[in-house]
């Protein structure tokens, strides 16, 4: 597969890892945060750790929008759902998410709602069209990356003019959530992590271009490779970031050049605007509530709007409390390191969303990189 | 003066439907079961009109198995759901290192099922069950309403004789030995996903739904002794397969991605769907746990067949306290192939 | 930070829709949020949309890149082609 399979040589990497090897100061400790839950996969999935030297560390971040959703924004989806006349259109990464009191999309399909699974938002419009007597309410989450499909599918419903669509909208924003990362000054010092560099998400950068992050290298003094996400190109931006460290630079550089550009996507960014505008805070699993960090839809949208349509009051719920998801998503805990890993929580019982995304920290540690843990954590049940 | 004979009309197959007198026992289920199975079926068995098959049986080690097909679409590129319960079940009972006897196939029909799809389910089921030297002996047939069961559910049984001196099981995989796979993965997880119309793309990927008794015969005869076990990797993929052995033999794994044979067209239909070919659904497979120093005798004999001759070794067997399946990633790096958890949703973000 | 895979074009549709391929493997989706798509193009797929066009110029660049960065001796390349 072209543009794909060239970024997964396993002769290249080899090389570069040697590259990487050499380049890493003996005695100093590169601490680097990849933003993306993309990343995050890419680096359990290949394996990367064991291409890395011992002194390079990578810190998974919260961005991962599954992973990120409040139990409460869950729990109004799932009370959506239940009423006799909504059809829950989704994407499937939301299906086993735990809401309250263990409930979860999937379940709540199982005693009767009328949730269905969709690859694109446009699938949620078509739905509505071929079925005028059901209300359809997509459930919209993600990054940058996804919110003009949203902002598409939206377009679309009011140029047909469907009276029987409308959006639950839980878009939220990446520069925001890197600055709650970084602006650690007035955290208890056993609650900041001190990251030396950030690996930038590949495809929300796409929409939005590399100059969000100039400010953010700026005020915070450090730097900020983008990167794409095939193991390659995740290898050489941390041998950039490993360069600007030891150089003492705190610059925004693009690895992802074959599809990022400095302004991004200008269409996209366009569409977004015309929907969506910034609400004034939004609660993060993880990271609490972030001043404009999400989007809601505009007056002008309203109609589409399914938090007023169906006057969704916010019932705030908390997580499971021993559920550490927050510090596994600010990176102050390893996967490894939260109590419930693999005792409890496994993707198959899953206590938070860290364990259910497929991109979550959790998921991708459990799935393909807890074998490197000291034995017996996460292992298998032993024979009898 | 002879009574009036009663003329009955033939099934419109063309055009007719299931209904539900077709489950009631009485002539129209007979009707159904003598032009559309029995037709189809074509055996002295089924001739006898009984509602069991006598036979007898060879003297030895019987194996037995089971399985009910729930598949949707029921006819997707390269089979339909005849054709994999029939091959589906056959290789349950290979797996066991058995040579095939008899099939036994009951069918639960909704009603307003299309005869004319019946009937293509039938002559397909025929059609795999003599490729593979087997008949289909007895079955049984119900109806229940319109919305009740989704087109048709078949579930078949198979008995078959293992040969004296072939003991195969998931527990008997030793550190050391060798892991093969007879073929490309993925092919028939594809296939079926293809043509579930909400995911909207079309690829000419076929299911490799087949019958693997007569490769298993080619391998039990040059061999037998030295296969440790035979596993088909169907629901759950090649890695379900390999940590229910992990498990059972409490061992490990320590398997190469760049060895294990995807095709270029299922390597890009996973990347579209989120999928990892590993757990991807295989019909017509094998993996076998041989003994080290048969490993080539094994291979040479597999590939002789052309249902194997794109066998390949592709790990070993180690000590693993753990029981996990390791495998070094053709990047470079290593990861575990972990059970598959819950069902394997699309990724998008 | 979300799955995009990279495609080709074959054929432009109506309504700002294309049909793109990837290893032999056909879908419908949505190019509204990329200019003057052509047939060969690559774009970057997403949940059913076009995010952007790669270009081929910077992703030979990249591998170049890459290469330079795996042999030992080179001198540093600062983003800047060699």
């Amino acid at each position: 597969m072209k543009y794909i399979d060239e970024y997964r040589d396993g002769g290249l990497a080899r090389l570069i890892s040697a590259t990487i090897a050499r380049e890493a100061q003996a005695g100093r400790q590169y601490k680097f945060m990849e933003f993306c839950g993309g990343h995050t996969h890419a680096l359990s999935r290949y394996g990367i750790e064991d291409l890395l030297p011992p002194q390079v560390e990578m810190v998974h971040g919260p961005g991962c929008p599954v992973c990120v959703l409040p139990v409460g924004r869950i729990d109004d989806a799932i009370r959506l759902a239940m009423r006799p006349e909504v059809t829950l259109c989704t994407y499937a990464d939301l299906m086993r998410v735990p809401a309250s009191g263990g409930a979860n999309l999937l379940k709540a399909r199982a005693a009767g709602a009328d949730i269905r699974m969709i690859y694109s938002s446009m699938d949620a419009v078509l739905i509505a069209e071929a079925e005028p007597a059901r209300q359809v309410v997509f459930l919209a989450i993600g990054f940058e990356t996804t919110t003009p499909a949203t902002a598409l599918a939206i377009r679309l419903a009011h140029q047909k003019q469907l009276a029987n669509f409308s959006v639950f909208c839980n878009h939220v924003l990446t520069p925001p959530a890197i600055r709650a990362i970084l602006d650690v000054d007035h955290l208890p010092a056993g609650e900041r992590v001190l990251v030396d560099g950030f690996v930038g998400p590949a495809h929300v950068s796409t929409v939005i271009g590399t100059s969000p992050y100039a400010a953010l290298a700026a005020a915070f003094g450090k730097p900020v490779v983008v990167a794409g996400f095939e193991p390659l190109d995740v290898m050489q931006a941390i041998l950039m970031l490993i360069r600007q460290v030891n150089e003492g630079r705190t610059e925004v550089e693009n690895q992802y050049i074959r599809a990022v550009t400095p302004e991004g996507n200008l269409i996209a960014q366009r569409e977004m605007a015309e929907i969506f505008e910034l609400r004034d805070s939004f609660e993060w699993r993880g990271l609490g509530a972030l001043p404009a960090s999400a989007l809601r839809l505009r007056n002008t949208y309203a109609t589409f709007d399914a938090e007023r349509r169906f006057t969704i009051v916010p019932v705030p719920a908390a997580d499971n409390p021993a559920c550490e998801c927050g510090d596994v998503l600010r990176g102050l805990k390893k996967p490894a390191a939260c109590k419930l890993f693999g005792t409890v929580c496994s993707p198959q019982t899953p206590m938070g969303s860290c364990m259910v995304s497929p991109e979550g920290a959790c998921a991708a540690h459990w799935t393909y990189g807890r074998f490197r843990d000291r034995a017996g954590a996460g292992a298998p049940r032993q024979a009898a | 003066m002879s009574p009036p004979r009663l003329r009955t009309r033939k099934l419109d197959i063309r055009g007719g439907r299931v209904d539900l007198s077709h489950g009631a026992g009485g002539r129209a289920s007979a009707q159904l079961i003598d032009e559309i199975f029995r037709a189809a079926f074509d055996n002295p068995f089924l001739d006898q009109g009984n509602d069991q098959a006598a036979f007898d049986v060879p003297a030895g080690r019987m194996v037995m198995s089971t399985d009910a097909y729930v598949i949707w679409p029921l006819f997707f590129p390269g089979g339909d759901i005849g054709s994999l319960a029939v091959h589906g079940t056959i290789n349950d009972l290979a797996m066991a290192g058995a040579k095939p006897l008899h099939l036994a196939a009951s069918y639960i029909l909704e009603e307003g099922f299309p005869l004319a799809d019946l009937q293509r389910i039938a002559l397909s089921m025929a059609r795999a069950a003599s490729e593979a030297g087997v008949a289909i002996v007895t079955g049984d047939t119900k109806v229940v309403e319109r919305g009740k069961a989704d087109g048709v559910f078949i579930t078949t049984t198979g008995i078959g004789m293992v040969p004296a001196g072939i003991d195969l099981s998931a527990d008997r995989a030793r550190p050391g030995d060798r892991v093969i796979l007879s073929g490309s993965l993925g092919d028939h997880g594809v296939a079926v996903m293809s043509k579930r119309s909400h995911l909207g793309f079309e690829t000419e990927i076929l299911s490799d739904s087949a019958a693997l008794g007569g490769l298993v015969a080619d391998m039990v005869v040059a061999c037998g002794p030295s296969i440790r076990l035979l596993r088909d990797p169907t629901r759950g993929g090649l890695a379900a397969t390999l940590n229910e052995i992990a498990q059972a033999s409490q061992c490990g794994f320590l398997i190469d991605e760049a060895r294990i044979p995807v095709r270029p067209e299922v390597a890009a239909a996973c990347e579209l769907l989120g999928l990892d070919p590993l757990y991807v659904a295989n019909e017509g497979k094998l993996v076998a746990v041989v003994a080290p120093d048969a490993t080539d005798g094994l291979l040479a004999a597999m590939r002789a067949h052309k249902l194997g001759r794109a066998a390949c070794v592709i790990g070993e067997v180690t000590a693993d306290d753990r029981y996990f399946v390791v495998m070094t990633t053709a990047f470079g790096g290593g990861r575990i192939v972990d059970w598959l958890a819950g069902e394997q949703l699309p990724r998008i973000c | 930070m979300c799955l995009a895979i990279p495609i080709r074009v074959d054929a432009l549709l109506p309504d700002q829709m294309a049909r793109v391929t990837l290893g032999g493997v056909s879908k419908h989706i949505s190019i509204a949020l990329v200019e003057d798509v052509r047939v060969g193009d690559y774009v970057l797929l997403h949940v059913g949309y076009a995010l952007t066009r790669l270009d081929p110029g910077e992703a030979e660049r990249t591998l170049i890149l890459m290469r330079e960065a795996a042999v030992p001796g080179l001198p540093e390349i600062q983003g800047a082609a060699a």
